[in-house]
């Protein structure tokens, strides 16, 4: 048996919002093994970053979990109180976010900011100051940033975007973590830039042994950096398969479509796109969700959800074709 | 012989830097572009690609006239366009087009969909008066969108929809050249693909001349005829797509074909060997002596570091600017 780092049940999140309640979430099944690397892979909107961020708890206040479980080392987080979900923060669970400038305190040193998240994690090692900077020069040092001796005393705005993101990553390292989740950490990146932080995220997760959740809405970063892929539509899992078989075939209408849409290097012309899009969370379509998209669709899609099941491989589908 | 619809010949724009107090500093600039001479056939899409702070967008602000030219010329159907909006005649501004990277910010939110593409037909005197709402209609049909559409906000569609009014109000005029500056980059790949063909689409239909700015390499390869380089405000590479995508020749070329994430193996193939990209492009303000890509360039050698190279036609059609091709 493996071991199970984080494991979501059948999550169910919505949103209080000015129009009325969002469905957002509609059941999401996910489970990250030890060491292993997964993505979540889907359109703008479809509930990658709100899957987690159930997991860190830090969604919005309008948030409400109507149900599910999220199990983080067998014990569920949604049952935990504040005090006890923050030292999962402090040395469980770090994450990466998609914005550098956001993330970072423009008015603390990258030293300050780094050396907070050394002293919480708690370690031994970690007491008094010279220990922590040392610490922070090393994980600067990891993640192939130059001269860190002069970075720990610059501002996070003397530092280019793909530098920052290189810190933030460097943060998110700093102590050891059973699992990091980064969300579209390359999103607002140039390509050359993008695969250097890439190659640096994948080589540190791997060098520290732990577990990956990458956010992307590139299917190609998701081939080149996860062991893993979750295909995410509006709220729910639709296929998840290892990154080889899933390139080698898919199930699920939606992600065919979605392999379809992407410009080949190959060349080869541009398929036709998914006609219409991501349906409103208000009300959502009763069935599964695709239904008002789907080519295939049936009546039966229309009636009740898919189950999110195993087809073989390794491979599950949540699909009434299979 | 083909006609070049477009010809840019030497042309530079730096912008001024102000200090803290706004005095303008003397001597100093951001050289957005550093003399670039290009050359954009009739009925060709033509790729520009670069990294952010390439210059590729002021290169198409300027076709457009929405910054005049600091030195060289621009040539519009043989006549000499560099000077701004403003100055242009009315003519000039109806046959050259641009569509922005964010329509969120280009449409006017408090204007509904039907003020926002009646505004280009009445400037230019196209606005057919006793039947104008058919005639929008129909604008908006060409872009495969419907008549519900009429008295929406910009604010009550998709961000793709919104790019395709955009693109409608870009068309309106019937230009002959339009510039697409990222048009699909803030969109997802499902709603990408539907406007890279509806553009297609329109392409045929009204014989136009596309220039796609974009940073994504494999779209320009499913979309464009040839496809230029630009690296800190100069261009390193020209050659027609196929050949371009077969044979790259410039070192940065291979550094940005080889950093694309794909999806399968044959693309994988296709890519040159594996360069380790490494380093970040300078800042404009000071950009290094000789090649201005000998930061990064893993070839490079001391020729690289004194002497710009200059462009050279290497294969037929196929220009690039290093010395390992002198």
């Amino acid at each position: 048996m493996k071991d199970t780092v984080v494991e979501i049940r059948d999550l169910y999140v919505g949103f209080k919002t000015f129009k009325g309640y969002t469905k957002v979430l509609n059941g999401v099944d996910l489970s990250v093994n030890k060491g292993e690397r997964i993505s979540i892979v889907g359109e703008t909107g479809c509930g990658k970053t709100t899957t987690v961020k159930a997991i860190l708890q830090i969604l919005a206040k309008q948030a409400k979990i109507e149900k599910g479980e999220i199990l983080f080392k067998g014990k569920d987080l949604l049952k935990m109180t504040k005090n006890e979900i923050k030292p999962i923060r402090e040395t469980g669970i770090s994450m990466i976010f998609q914005d550098p400038v956001a993330a970072l305190n423009p008015v603390f040193t990258i030293g300050q900011q780094l050396s907070v998240v050394i002293k919480y994690s708690r370690l031994k090692r970690t007491k008094g100051e010279e220990a922590q900077k040392e610490l922070a020069i090393k994980a600067l040092k990891e993640t192939s940033l130059p001269d860190p001796k002069r970075l720990l005393n610059s501002y996070p705005f003397q530092l280019s975007g793909g530098m920052r993101q290189r810190v933030c990553i460097a943060m998110a390292l700093a102590t050891p973590r059973s699992l990091v989740i980064a969300d579209e950490p390359t999103t607002n990146l140039d390509v050359t830039i993008q695969d250097q932080v890439l190659q640096i995220l994948k080589q540190r997760v791997q060098d520290k042994g732990s577990s990956l959740i990458l956010i992307t809405h590139s299917l190609g970063v998701a081939r080149e950096t996860t062991d893993r892929i979750y295909v995410m539509y509006a709220g729910n899992m639709v296929e998840a398969a290892s990154t080889s078989e899933l390139f080698k075939n898919q199930y699920h209408p939606y992600t065919k479509g979605l392999i379809s849409c992407i410009p080949k290097l190959s060349g080869g012309g541009i398929a036709e796109g998914i006609p219409g899009r991501i349906p409103n969370y208000l009300n959502p379509p009763y069935g599964c969700r695709y239904s008002t998209r789907c080519p295939k669709v049936m009546e039966r899609c229309t009636k009740e959800k898919p189950e999110f099941k195993d087809v073989g491989n390794g491979h599950q589908v949540a699909c009434f074709l299979y | 012989m083909v006609n070049n619809i477009l010809e840019v010949k030497g042309l530079k724009k730096y912008f001024p830097i102000y200090n803290a107090g706004g005095v303008k500093q003397k001597g100093v600039f951001v050289k957005a572009i550093d003399g670039i001479d290009l050359s954009i056939r009739e009925g060709e899409t033509f790729g520009l690609v670069g990294e952010s702070g390439s210059g590729k967008s002021t290169t198409a602000y300027n076709i457009v006239g929405m910054y005049g030219v600091t030195e060289g010329k621009i040539l519009f159907k043989g006549e000499d366009i560099s000077i701004i909006t403003n100055s242009r005649s009315l003519r000039l501004k109806k046959d050259i087009q641009i569509v922005f990277q964010d329509p969120g910010t280009t449409l006017n939110p408090q204007r509904s969909i039907r003020q926002i593409l009646r505004l280009p037909l009445q400037i230019h005197g196209m606005l057919n008066k006793q039947n104008e709402e058919a005639q929008i209609i129909r604008l908006l049909n060409t872009v495969e969108l419907s008549s519900d559409f009429l008295y929406k906000y910009p604010t009550m569609i998709g961000g793709g929809e919104r790019q395709m009014v955009a693109i409608a109000r870009a068309i309106a005029t019937d230009p002959s050249l339009v510039v697409l500056d990222e048009p699909t980059s803030s969109l997802d790949v499902s709603i990408q693909a539907k406007i890279i063909n509806m553009l297609l689409k329109l392409q045929k239909q009204h014989n136009l001349t596309y220039v796609f700015i974009t940073h994504d390499l494999s779209l320009v390869r499913n979309f464009t005829t040839r496809v230029a380089i630009m690296y800190l405000g100069k261009i390193a590479e020209i050659a027609p797509t196929a050949q371009f995508f077969r044979v790259p020749k410039h070192p940065y070329t291979k550094m940005l074909l080889s950093s694309i994430p794909v999806i399968s193996k044959m693309e994988e193939e296709l890519k040159p060997k594996k360069i380790k990209s490494q380093g970040e492009i300078p800042s404009p303000v000071d950009v290094p002596p000789g090649c201005s890509f000998n930061t990064r360039c893993p070839m490079a050698y001391d020729k690289c570091y004194k002497v710009d190279p200059v462009m050279k036609e290497v294969e037929p059609d196929h220009m690039v600017r290093c010395h390992l091709f002198d």
